[in-house]
């Protein structure tokens, strides 16, 4: 491999290499990550306290809290992606407003809003799911083979 | 206490896709299909449910959390009604996330004006 580069140009190409890795700042990585945690962190805490009210307050059954939890923190994704302040949110947070499911409702909304102009059925109502639609594939998909499985484990 | 919990183990998988992301060049897309896949895995296999009871929101609020409550119906699906709740059970457990997610999707996206990106 690359048998015409003499030694030398070899040998400043691994320094520069070197030098390259100096000075990319390392902590981002650290840093990124924190901030991930911290954001994926808070708004799971929040899914929490609304999960507790669904319960407590409410006095829903298990099945009725996670689809009320699921269903409040989809609005809050869908809100906040709405008046522009999730987008704002995710420069600092990364994958914690990503992984959350209120990043699912985020990914739905800001598709819908940038494909607006291309009209109420081909725009938004197709292009909504350019995120959220293979999620939704597989996620139902592998679920349907689950189902099939424990079917198959049934009949013994 | 269940709060600590939640922010914890909720946290831990949001650094865990960071950590993907950065090190990976994974796209947010391929993540969140990652995430759904390996919750609905984690979910058969009878592993993520501890960790649902242990940490509440903290583990059903990740999209993990959405994968493990469709393998969940789908496997509730089947012990109640057979082979017709393989089919039925994962969407039944999920419905209310996924109309809610189209629902106040398409308000938001009608209502709302895109922002100029700064």
């Amino acid at each position: 491999m690359n048998s015409w580069k003499t030694k030398r140009q070899l040998d400043i190409e691994r320094r520069y290499q070197t030098l390259v890795e100096r000075f990319t700042p390392n902590h981002s990585l650290a840093m990124n990550i924190a901030r991930a945690f911290l954001w994926g962190g808070a708004i799971c805490t929040l899914g929490q306290c609304v999960s507790e009210i669904g319960k407590v307050y409410l006095g829903l059954d298990q099945a009725g809290t996670s689809a009320f939890t699921a269903i409040v923190m989809v609005f809050l994704g869908a809100f906040l992606t709405g008046i522009g302040q999730y987008d704002r949110i995710g420069k600092h947070a990364g994958a914690g407003s990503i992984v959350p499911i209120t990043g699912f409702a985020n990914s739905i909304v800001s598709a819908a809003m940038e494909f607006r102009r291309e009209g109420l059925v081909l725009g938004i109502g197709a292009r909504m799911f350019i995120i959220a639609g293979p999620v939704l594939v597989y996620g139902v998909g592998a679920s349907v083979i689950v189902g099939l499985a424990a079917y198959v484990v049934s009949l013994f | 206490m269940m709060f600590v919990k939640a922010f914890v183990v909720g946290g831990l998988l949001c650094a865990i896709g960071e950590l993907l992301i950065l090190k990976t060049k994974l796209t947010p897309a391929r993540i969140l299909v990652g995430y759904v896949t390996g919750g609905v895995v984690l979910g058969a296999l009878g592993v993520y449910k501890p960790l649902v009871e242990w940490a509440g929101a903290g583990a059903t609020v990740p999209l993990t959390g959405f994968g493990y409550a469709l393998a969940k119906g789908a496997m509730d699906g089947v012990a109640e009604s057979g082979l017709l709740g393989a089919f039925t059970g994962g969407i039944t457990a999920t419905a209310g996330g996924v109309a809610a997610a189209i629902f106040f999707g398409y308000l938001c996206a009608v209502i709302f004006k895109p922002k100029t990106k700064t």
